[in-house]
Formats: C-alpha cells, structure tokens, sequence
C-alpha cells in the first residue's frame, strides 16, 4: 500500500538528488548542452568552487544570512510574545489568534503586491507606503529606502516575512503552552512561586522542544525563500538576491551546471539543519 | 507574588473561564495592559488589510502619493473589474489544478500513515523519516533534473505537470498528518477488524478510512492552502498562459505596462480569497494541522 509512495518519493526526491548534483559537476554551462545538441562533460566541483570566488554570489550569501537571522529572531520574538499573551485565557482570546494568524493563509506572492507599496522607496513629496506613515506621525528619520539599500536591503524582505510566520510561530507556542501539564503549574504555586517563577522555572523549559521545531521550520523557510523576493523587488535585483534566486536565473541563462550547484549548495546548508532534527525525531520516536 | 488560585480547572486554552490570578483591588491592571499589548499587535498585522482594501477600491483619479493612506474620495469597483478579467482565467486553472492534487495525494498520505502506524515492519521508522526528509527538501535542488525528466517524459507544462509535482512532493506532510492522526485513535478499533480476519486493505476501507474523516479535513486544508499559494514551481513549470493564478497575478503587479496598484491589489485580494474563505471557515482545523504538521513530527 505504501509502495506508490516510497517509488514517487526514491524517484522524485532521491533519485532527482542524484542526478542533480551530477548536473551541477558538469560542465552544462548553455542553451546547446542543455538541449543535448552538444556534449557535456565531468568537471568535479570546479562549478562549487566558482561560484564560492564570485563576488556576486557571495552577496547572495551574505544576503540569505542576513534575511535568515532577521527572519528567525523577529519570527520567534514575536511569535513567542504573542504566545505568551493569549496564553491565558482572555475573553476574544480566539479572535486574537485568528487575526494573528491569518497572514498565514495567503500567499507570498499576494502579500508581495502590498508590501511592495508599503516598501517603496521614495521620500519627501513623492513618499507613499511606510515613508509617507512616517511622515505623518512625524517620524520623518525613519524614513529609509528599504530594500534598495545594497547592504541592508534584504533586511526589508525580512519585514514581510516576519509578518506573515509570527502567527505560525505563535500556534506552535501555543500548543507548547497547551501540553504543559495543569498540575505542574499548581503545584508550583502551592510550593509558593510567584507567577513569573511559575513561567521560568516550569513552563519554559518545558517548550524548548517546540522552539527547536519552530526553529527548524522558519529557519529552513528562510533558506527556501522565493516568492517574496521575486514579488517585492525584480529577479534581476542585485539588492536583494538570494541563491534560490541566482539559481532561478540560471536555469532561465539555460546555465544548468551552475543552477543545479546553487540548488545543492542550498541542500547543503539545509541538510546541516535538517538531518540532526529528522535523528534527533527519529530517535525520540523510537525510545 | 500572586494570590494563589482556587481554581484548578484544567481550562482548555481558548476558553476564557479562570479568572486572572492578578485581580488585586479593582482595576486588573495586567489584563489591561495585555489587552493593549495584543491590540496593538492586531493593528500592526491588519494594516497591510487596510492598505490592499483602501487602494483596490480608488479610481483613477485617487492615486496620488500624499492620499496614499487615506480613504477614497469616491468608491470605485473599477480596479476590481479590471483584475478580475485580468486573472479570472488563471483562478479557473488553479481550481483545476488544486482539486485534483489535493484530494489525490490526501489519498495517498492516508494509507502512508494507516500502514506506518499500524504495522512495524522492520524499517518501518527508517522509511517514514526518510519519507519526511521531503518535507524540508529545498525544491531548487531537484528542478534542474525535474525539468528535464518531465520535458522528457512528454508531460505537458502548466497545470498537468503542477498537478503531479503537488501530488508527489505533497506525500511527506499528508504521511506525517495522517500518521499522527492514526497514533491518535485508539488501537482497538482497528485491531478488532483485524482479529475478524480482514485484511490490511479490507481494514483499511471499511476501518481506517471512515475514521480518518477528521485528519482528511486538516490534511485538504493543508494542501489545498500549499498548492494554491505555490510559485515556485508554477514559475519553472508553467507560464502566465497557462498556470496558476499566483503566476498571472505576479506578472499583473510587475508587468511593465501597468504599476497600477489599485488593479494589483485587488489582484492580490481576489488571488486570496479562496484560502482566506477555507481558513476563516475552517480555522479550527487549520490550527490544529499546523501543530499535528510540526510540533509532534
């Protein structure tokens, strides 16, 4: 019964994984090779090590680490205080977390069309979006242009992101919170501890699992990230580049050889997350 | 230091039953400042809301910068029209495209997990996290030679190869879903149709299936919310003629001919519409497919 299954997933995922990093050490670098009209060969990790020595790759890098860091620490911060405040019960406790929640459920490319404009860049007269808020409420210093910053602009990327996940890092907490045990908490304040006590000394070390899967989730997301990018600034955008979309405009360059390298680079970097949490599960499930 | 409570009712957490344990004298100042701390958090999440609604429904003459965040000065559906003809063809698509990927790989991560829960095979726990490895696979590093094995296996571009990509790449999270759901119901119902000497498939249509009605509605909102939101591989593997309405509305906000917001974002709202409709009828289960698709694994 499970068979189709485990055929779809060795083919489409492991066997793909295979051939992939073939592709990337090859030397398939055009529209010819692509095609098979001209004959590729083996060149090892010659692509891997070229692309490390681009400059403009390396801001794709640096600009993936800066996005992941801005992204997991506002997510979690977020995410978590939020937690923390419809933990207890409240009355529209529920409506709260629905609101909170909602981002969620649209895509990255429809929550691109509106952070785009909230993201835009001009100031002064021609301000709109997060600008001309500023200069309303007379914040006028924090007007900035946002993602056309060459350093920092990925760092705007990170504000959509993080509008749209706190809310799934808020449900993970919550039902962190849930599966802490009642009697737990009473028997803490019986022993005399103070609410904030309660919270240190019990609850929070009893979510640690859910921070790590949180972790995990947002932190691989991260890596991934696409839509949003593509649907705030252009593809072309030194800006803001990534490697998911360096890879992307290769395979349009008909480069394959190096958009198959910048694929399983990013295979890379996830795996170094992944497989330790997938052992750690897998060992947990099996105690 | 609290005033410790009475109560000790295990309250389920959405409930507002227990009282706060701050209440000292009259005014309970910490649900006062929680409640402002949340609103305040709700206002920051709907203002992009307020932005996408606010600028759909200006006319032309509207679209100045300095009015950028105030109300129309007349209400104009125009912007509304004009995305709909723009993308109407392409949510059709999606439609197409997200029913049968849904329902076909709910299927398929259904009898995944009946069988990885009831049945220990040896290996059995290996297979399922190599099954969930494909859960965190970065897409990217399989399109290369995803495109070339579909481009050579004659499987057309555009929604019949999105279909099946959803369908396959959607087999880890329904396996996860349906597996901790089959954890969750008690062994004897499934193990009574067994000792009656059915088997394995018996016991799975006339048992598993009908019991797994609750994990279907979790798992249907999960993938149909995925496969509808989804752009990367609509991108590589279909073009704004023929794919998914995440693609037309891409190419509607960054088509060159028009940067007319007001038409983008009623793009946006009316691309989000189906999730949005799916999510606030079924939040519920929603949430609860969140926490089955990650905080157990």
């Amino acid at each position: 019964m499970i068979l189709p299954s485990i055929l779809l997933i060795g083919i489409f995922v492991y066997g793909l994984l295979g051939v992939n990093f073939w592709t990337s050490m090859t030397d398939n670098h055009s529209a010819a090779q692509a095609s098979g009209r001209e004959p590729v060969a083996f060149v090892g990790l010659t692509n891997y090590l070229d692309l490390l020595l681009t400059e403009d790759f390396r801001h794709s890098l640096a600009n993936l680490v800066l996005f992941t860091a801005a992204f997991l620490v506002g997510a979690m911060a977020i995410g978590f205080v939020w937690a923390w405040l419809l933990e207890r019960p409240l009355p529209g406790g529920r409506l709260f977390q629905t609101v909170y929640l909602f981002p969620m459920a649209v895509s990255f490319v429809a929550s691109g069309v509106v952070w785009r404009w909230l993201l835009n860049s001009n100031q002064g007269e021609n301000a709109s979006g997060l600008n001309r808020l500023f200069q309303m409420v007379g914040l006028d210093f924090l007007q900035n242009p946002w993602w056309n910053n060459i350093t920092f602009g990925i760092l705007a990327i990170a504000l959509p992101a993080i509008w749209q996940l706190s809310g799934y890092v808020m449900a993970l907490f919550l039902a962190g919170f849930r599966g802490v045990p009642d009697e737990l908490r009473e028997a803490a304040r019986m022993d005399g501890a103070s609410e904030w006590q309660v919270y240190r000394m019990v609850i929070f070390p009893q979510l640690t699992p859910v921070l790590m899967s949180a972790i995990v989730i947002i932190a691989h997301m991260s890596l991934k990230s696409f839509d949003l990018i593509m649907s705030i600034s252009s593809a072309s955008a030194y800006q803001t580049k990534v490697p998911a979309v360096d890879m992307f405009l290769f395979k349009s360059g008909f480069d394959y050889a190096n958009s198959a390298a910048v694929g399983a680079f990013l295979l890379i970097i996830i795996a170094f997350l992944i497989v330790p949490y997938l052992v750690q599960q897998h060992r947990s499930r099996t105690r | 230091m609290s005033t410790s409570t009475v109560s000790a009712s295990a309250a389920p957490l959405p409930s507002p039953a227990e009282p706060s344990p701050h209440r000292r004298g009259g005014v309970p100042w910490t649900l006062v400042l929680r409640l402002a701390a949340i609103l305040a958090g709700v206002v920051v999440v709907l203002i992009p809301v307020y932005v996408l609604l606010v600028t759909s429904l200006k006319g032309p003459g509207d679209a100045s910068a300095a009015r950028a965040w105030a109300l129309p000065r007349e209400w104009s559906f125009e912007n509304w029209a004009q995305a709909w003809q723009a993308l109407s063809p392409s949510i059709w698509r999606s439609v197409q495209m997200v029913v049968p990927a849904t329902v076909i790989s709910a299927v398929l991560g259904c009898m995944n997990g009946f069988v990885l829960s009831r049945w220990r095979f040896p290996g059995a726990d290996i297979v399922f996290t190599l099954i969930l490895f494909g859960m965190f696979l970065p897409y990217q590093a399989v399109m290369i030679p995803l495109m070339q094995m579909l481009l050579g296996a004659g499987v057309p571009n555009g929604i019949p190869s999105l279909i099946l990509l959803h369908v396959v790449f959607g087999i880890p999270i329904t396996t996860l879903i349906f597996r901790n759901y089959f954890e969750s119901v008690p062994h004897e119902l499934i193990e009574s149709a067994t000792m009656d000497g059915a088997g394995m498939l018996r016991t799975f249509w006339s048992i598993a299936l009908p019991l797994a009605i609750p994990g279907f509605v979790v798992v249907l909102i999960w993938q149909f919310t995925n496969a509808w939101n989804d752009f990367l591989f609509a991108v590589f593997f279909s073009s704004p003629a023929n794919g998914p309405v995440t693609l037309a509305l891409n190419n509607l906000a960054n088509g060159a001919l028009l940067a007319n917001y007001g038409v983008s974002m009623a793009g946006a709202l009316l691309a989000s519409l189906p999730t949005l409709l799916v999510y606030i009828l079924l939040s519920k289960y929603f949430l609860s497919g969140l926490m089955q698709g990650s905080v157990k694994g």
